[in-house]
């Protein structure tokens, strides 16, 4: 059962081709990392999924169902997206429990009572119970993008898009970002992540896509992409990456 | 994160010793410097050559008390209607505001509208829009015609809400687009974002000069007595014309001043509170 399937995508930034027939597929449960230089077209990518930018090409398919439809509610597909930004994007003049339960009250419908339960035991989970009343400038980078990701899990999302959720973090915060996402990987949400820490994408990736111009250029088992890639350009990007000493 | 009794160390006991110190060291020098100025002050003032004239001119205790009782009237219509004109205005301009952030083309008249109302009101002196709506608008003789006061009123709302609108939207603009983005991925339409996510960090924002304008409101609400309407300045004029002695307008001057205390009291908390947020305290 797949549950994103991207055909062809195309999407220009004034005359500049980002996005070139950009194909890709995400089965149930599966993790795919993008990787990719800076400027390949990764974050453009989750937020066409995300139905946050307009595409000029293609389709995207969520649980077969065609999301890029003309009439089609954006609104009501992004409740089943879960995204999470570089710059985790709290909400600052919420705390951490009004940020988490605002979606599931007012998109959900869901009541204050149960929203925070709900809420309370996702924080409990990443250890960030006693947090709850904290706003988001009382904690650490890696505090506010572990409460940005439960965030978006308190929606119960469908697909979770994780956008370089570690390239803002002090090393040593870097971890427990990743733990959570590993604990995500073992629980069976299906997660689409571009990432520039490429052991992490060997690590938790079931398959890995390496972007290029817009274009997917190379894509498999993270075996297979990091062990032995068949594309010139993988292997300068991966070459870089190591001389970088980033893998 | 645990809070034990800690017993401070003798450099610590020393340190704060030190700064106890030191605080009361500058109340007293503020004390001293203030009455040091405050005599000065006082001696060059009333040992003026012209000093005796002025102070019956101006400073005469009975009339002052004749006045009083007018003049807190006429300041009684100055709170009703500073109170009511802020409320409107502040409604009025938020609506404004929101108007014309409205994307999409079905929106375009209405934002054009509400542009051209921001332009029109604060290009316009308040004068001229106060004297339109009082004596031209009564001179229409329709049925059912509002008093001079609520059309005194009415001018005040629309010139302050084309302010206040301008404030609002330099909140709203000044909300990162990435907050919007995380709202909508939450799956927020663009109402629920505007309501939960950008008009509460906006309005935060733009709370003191939002109340800036309230404070210069309240000195302007007074020019509805032009149009008839006694208010604390019209009604310590009239005084001042029947005992030929300007100690009314003092009177009035005081009462003004402080009224506008509590309101301009609040301004700077408000404005404290945001500067601190600012540097991220
Ligand atoms: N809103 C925009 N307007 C114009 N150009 C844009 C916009 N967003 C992205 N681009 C361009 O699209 C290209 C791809 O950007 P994108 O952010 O998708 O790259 P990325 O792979 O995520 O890079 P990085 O690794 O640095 O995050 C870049 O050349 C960028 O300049
Ligand atoms: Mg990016």
């Amino acid at each position: 059962m797949d549950v994103l399937r991207c055909r062809g995508l195309r999407k220009e930034f004034g005359g500049q081709v980002v996005l070139d027939s950009l194909d890709l597929t995400v089965a149930e449960h599966q993790v795919v990392a993008l990787i990719g230089a800076s400027g390949s077209g990764k974050s453009t990518l989750l937020r066409c999924v995300n139905l946050l930018e307009e595409l000029h090409d293609g389709t995207i398919e969520l649980d077969g169902e065609e999301i890029s439809a003309p009439g089609v509610d954006p609104d009501q597909v992004r409740r089943r997206i879960g995204m999470v930004f570089q710059s985790y994007n709290l909400f600052p003049h919420l705390n951490v429990l009004d940020n988490i339960t605002l979606a599931p009250r007012r998109v959900h419908g869901r009541s204050r009572r149960e929203a925070e339960d709900r809420a309370r035991e996702l924080l409990a989970r990443v250890g960030l119970a006693a947090k709850a009343d904290t706003f988001p400038d009382r904690l650490s980078g890696g505090q506010q993008q572990r409460v940005a990701i439960v965030r978006a899990l308190a929606n119960s999302p469908r697909l979770l898009l994780l956008d370089e959720v570690t390239s803002a973090l002090d090393p040593e915060l870097v971890g427990e970002v990743l733990t959570m996402i590993r604990d995500l990987k073992a629980e069976g949400m299906t997660m689409v992540l571009a990432t520039h820490e490429m052991s992490f994408a060997r690590d938790v990736a079931d398959q890995v896509c390496f972007l290029d111009a817009g274009r997917v250029v190379e894509s498999g088992p993270p075996e297979q992409v990091f062990g032995g890639p068949t594309q010139p350009r993988t292997r300068q990007f991966l070459a870089r990456i190591i001389e970088a000493g980033r893998l | 994160m645990s809070t034990t009794a800690h017993v401070h160390s003798p450099a610590q006991r020393a340190r704060e010793e030190y700064r106890r110190r030191q605080t009361v060291l500058s109340v007293l020098i503020a004390a001293a410097s203030t009455a040091a100025v405050g005599t000065l002050l006082a001696v060059a003032v009333t040992g003026a050559p012209g000093w005796d004239r002025v102070r019956q001119s101006f400073l005469d205790p009975r009339i002052a008390r004749d006045a009083l009782p007018r003049v807190l009237d006429g300041l009684w219509l100055n709170v009703r209607l500073l109170v009511c004109c802020a409320i409107g205005a502040l409604l009025l301009g938020l609506l404004i505001a929101i108007l014309r952030t409205l994307r999409g083309p079905v929106f375009f008249p209405i934002r054009a509208l509400a542009a051209g109302y921001t332009y029109t009101f604060r290009g316009l002196p308040l004068i001229i829009v106060l004297y339109l709506l009082t004596l031209g608008v009564p001179g229409l003789r329709l049925q059912g015609m509002p008093s001079v006061l609520v059309l005194g009123g009415l001018a005040l709302v629309l010139t302050y809400s084309g302010y206040l609108a301008e404030v609002f939207r330099a909140g709203i603009e000044s909300v990162h687009p990435s907050q919007l983005a995380a709202a909508r991925s939450l799956g927020l339409t663009y109402r629920q974002t505007m309501r939960h996510v950008v008009l509460p960090q906006a309005v935060r924002r733009v709370a003191p000069p939002l109340l800036n304008d309230v404070v210069a409101l309240q000195k302007d609400v007074g020019l509805v007595s032009l149009a008839g309407p006694i208010d604390a300045v019209r009604a310590a004029q009239i005084a001042t014309a029947q005992s030929f002695n300007y100690t009314p307008y003092i009177v009035a001057g005081v009462l003004f001043v402080l009224l506008a205390i509590p309101l301009i009291a609040v301004t700077d908390q408000v404005t404290l509170r945001a500067a601190r947020r600012q540097s991220g305290g």
